[in-house]
């Protein structure tokens, strides 16, 4: 049984349609994650979980039973907001302990657990502080825990390291996943950031203007997109157009190309020619852009590959297999 | 060029400002000290304490003051919960005509008082309301669930919406988010407003002398009290004591809202 389910769920703010139909399903103990561009419904998806909002159409299920008519404080599933959302009135023992208040449990009770939590966040010893006398990094711990010491079966998180600056972020990247393994509850993340999206989840949904475009494995969506959309956005592939795909395969499907399979000839012996209209250093690689026609590309060349000069003309190869056809009419 | 001393021109013009300011109030305070009761003579012949005792033994002053402490606690009571409620709905969520109701809950205070003295009058005549204690605190409402709401307003601002939804998150209804999330946020706020309310209802004229009947509230007895020849400075001892009751308010709304700016940011 799925531990979230969504049955054609429509959630339209007067004439915008936030989130337009959509089917998911969401497996016990998955660390899944919901990508997308800004406004592209996936936060709205959330909220949608978590009972801040209530679907237009459709159901959506908890462990199979639904929750469409349920307040945000009768569901078994926590969330940790963008902003933290800690109350700044509290210091962080109470901020941990408020839903176990809420709950009725005792205060002993409460202190043991509350403690577990922060010394399982690493903030032992941080009970007496205030929010404000926190750093953003310790900030979020003290969301996370505050959520987990709930035992929800689901855990939400919107944006959940998007405050945070680079290093920090790599590393509650490598905490959240191992966090998560030790607890086998359902993560389910939002974010925009495609990078952060394919090291941590087991299965992403991508979302453009209120669909999923796809749902898969971090090497589906990476490797094998499904469509234009999804090849952009999630691995800056190149997208060939239906008609240009037609000519190199008799096939008028849109088709994608992964920039480091690109590989530049000389002369015309390619499937494709090319002119170079940029060249970028990047260290282990350069990054060529190109321009074929209408159409532009990108390849990644490795560093003892002959470069081209900009405004040459080259030809383009590469492995048949490295065409992926996707559907869709762009 | 850059000096923290201010130039002694500027401090000059400071000190006169000021003077402009509280001398008279200084001297509504010595002329409760004096010997002289038929006119104010400066200065005063001579000092003595005996108007107190006089005014501690006038029952009109009792009762005017007894009727103020009344009007000005149950036009915060009533100021506190409708200015915040109103806050609330202004500030938390988006309806049709959010900011028109804004602007006329503001209005009050923006019109003059004899505008809603006359309007609360002629309401209360055509609806046959008679002059009673509740029409006064029915008019000083009207100015008092400004501030309130002004008040109230600016912290809900400061406070981040997700906070709300953060305790409903952890199992709290609406009641229990009101009272462990909500109003611990703006006691501050709430508090201010009603302290400011407070006094500006106890020493209010204008609107009282439309809405009271024969009923005195402090500030209108005093008034009366000034045409009649005998027993001035127990006037001035009264004043006295208004300017404690509302001085006391206020500065404590003053040393309440300093330093909490920081405090009430946090979360967003």
């Amino acid at each position: 049984m799925p531990a979230v389910s969504f049955d054609k769920v429509s959630r339209h703010f007067g004439s915008v349609r936030a989130v337009d139909g959509v089917d998911l399903d969401i497996g016990e103990g998955e660390f899944f994650a919901m990508l997308g561009p800004s406004g592209s419904g996936k936060t709205t998806c959330l909220r949608l979980i978590a009972g801040f909002e209530r679907p237009t159409a459709g159901d959506i299920r908890l462990f199979g039973d639904s929750v469409r008519d349920l307040p945000p404080y009768r569901r078994q599933v926590n969330t940790v907001f963008q902003d933290y959302a800690l109350f700044p009135h509290l210091n962080v023992r109470d901020n941990v302990g408020y839903g176990l208040m809420i709950a009725g449990r005792p205060r002993a009770e409460r202190d043991r657990e509350v403690a577990a939590a922060l010394e399982m966040v690493r903030l032992g010893g941080y009970g007496q502080r205030k929010p404000s006398e926190l750093s953003g990094g310790q900030r979020q711990r003290v969301a996370l825990a505050r959520a987990l010491v709930n035992r929800p079966r689901v855990l939400l998180l919107d944006e959940p390291l998007g405050a945070l600056d680079l290093k920090l972020r790599e590393q509650m990247q490598e905490e959240l996943k191992s966090l998560q393994r030790q607890l086998g509850i359902t993560f389910v993340f939002v974010t925009h950031d495609q990078g952060e999206a394919l090291s941590m989840a087991d299965r992403i949904a991508v979302f453009n203007e209120g669909r999923i475009q796809q749902v898969g494995t971090p090497e589906d969506v990476y490797f094998r997109p499904d469509v234009p959309f999804v090849a952009d956005f999630v691995g800056s592939s190149n997208v060939l157009p239906a008609a240009l795909v037609e000519t190199l395969t008799g096939r008028r499907q849109p088709a994608a190309i992964r920039p480091e399979r690109l590989r530049l000839g000389s002369g015309s012996g390619g499937a494709l020619s090319a002119q170079v209209t940029g060249l970028s250093f990047l260290g282990l690689t350069t990054r060529v852009t190109l321009k074929a026609g209408d159409t532009r590309l990108t390849a990644l060349l490795p560093q003892d590959a002959p470069r081209p000069a900009e405004g040459d003309t080259v030809s383009l190869e590469w492995a048949p297999s490295d065409l992926h056809l996707m559907r869709g009419s762009a | 060029m850059h000096s923290d001393r201010a130039p002694l021109g500027l401090k000059i013009a400071a000190a006169a400002g000021l003077a402009f300011l509280h001398l008279p109030i200084l001297l509504i305070f010595v002329y409760a000290f004096t010997t002289e009761e038929k006119s104010y003579q400066w200065p005063p012949p001579g000092l003595t304490l005996k108007w107190f005792a006089v005014t501690w033994n006038r029952p009109d002053v009792w009762q005017a003051l007894m009727l103020s402490l009344k009007v000005a606690s149950v036009a915060t009571l009533v100021a506190m919960v409708l200015g915040t409620l109103c806050a609330a709905a202004v500030s938390r969520s988006k309806f049709f005509g959010r900011e028109t109701v804004s602007l006329l809950v503001i209005l009050p205070i923006a019109l003059p008082g004899v505008v809603t003295g006359i309007a609360l009058r002629s309401a209360f005549s055509l609806a046959d309301v008679p002059f009673s204690t509740w029409t006064i605190v029915l008019g000083h409402a009207t100015f008092c669930v400004v501030i309130v709401y002004n008040n109230a307003v600016a912290r809900f601002r400061r406070t981040s919406g997700s906070l709300i939804e953060a305790s409903m998150d952890l199992g709290a209804t609406y009641f229990q988010t009101l009272r462990f999330v909500i109003l611990p946020n703006i006691a501050t706020a709430l508090v201010v407003g009603g302290m400011l309310a407070f006094a500006l209802s106890f020493d209010e004229v204008i609107v009282t002398t439309f809405t009271s009947g024969q009923q005195q509230t402090l500030p209108i007895w005093m008034l009366e009290e000034l045409v009649r020849p005998r027993q001035r400075p127990v006037t001035n001892v009264v004043a006295m004591v208004v300017v404690l009751v509302t001085l006391l308010p206020i500065l404590g709304a003053y040393y309440l809202t300093r330093g909490t700016d920081t405090v009430a940011g946090q979360g967003k």
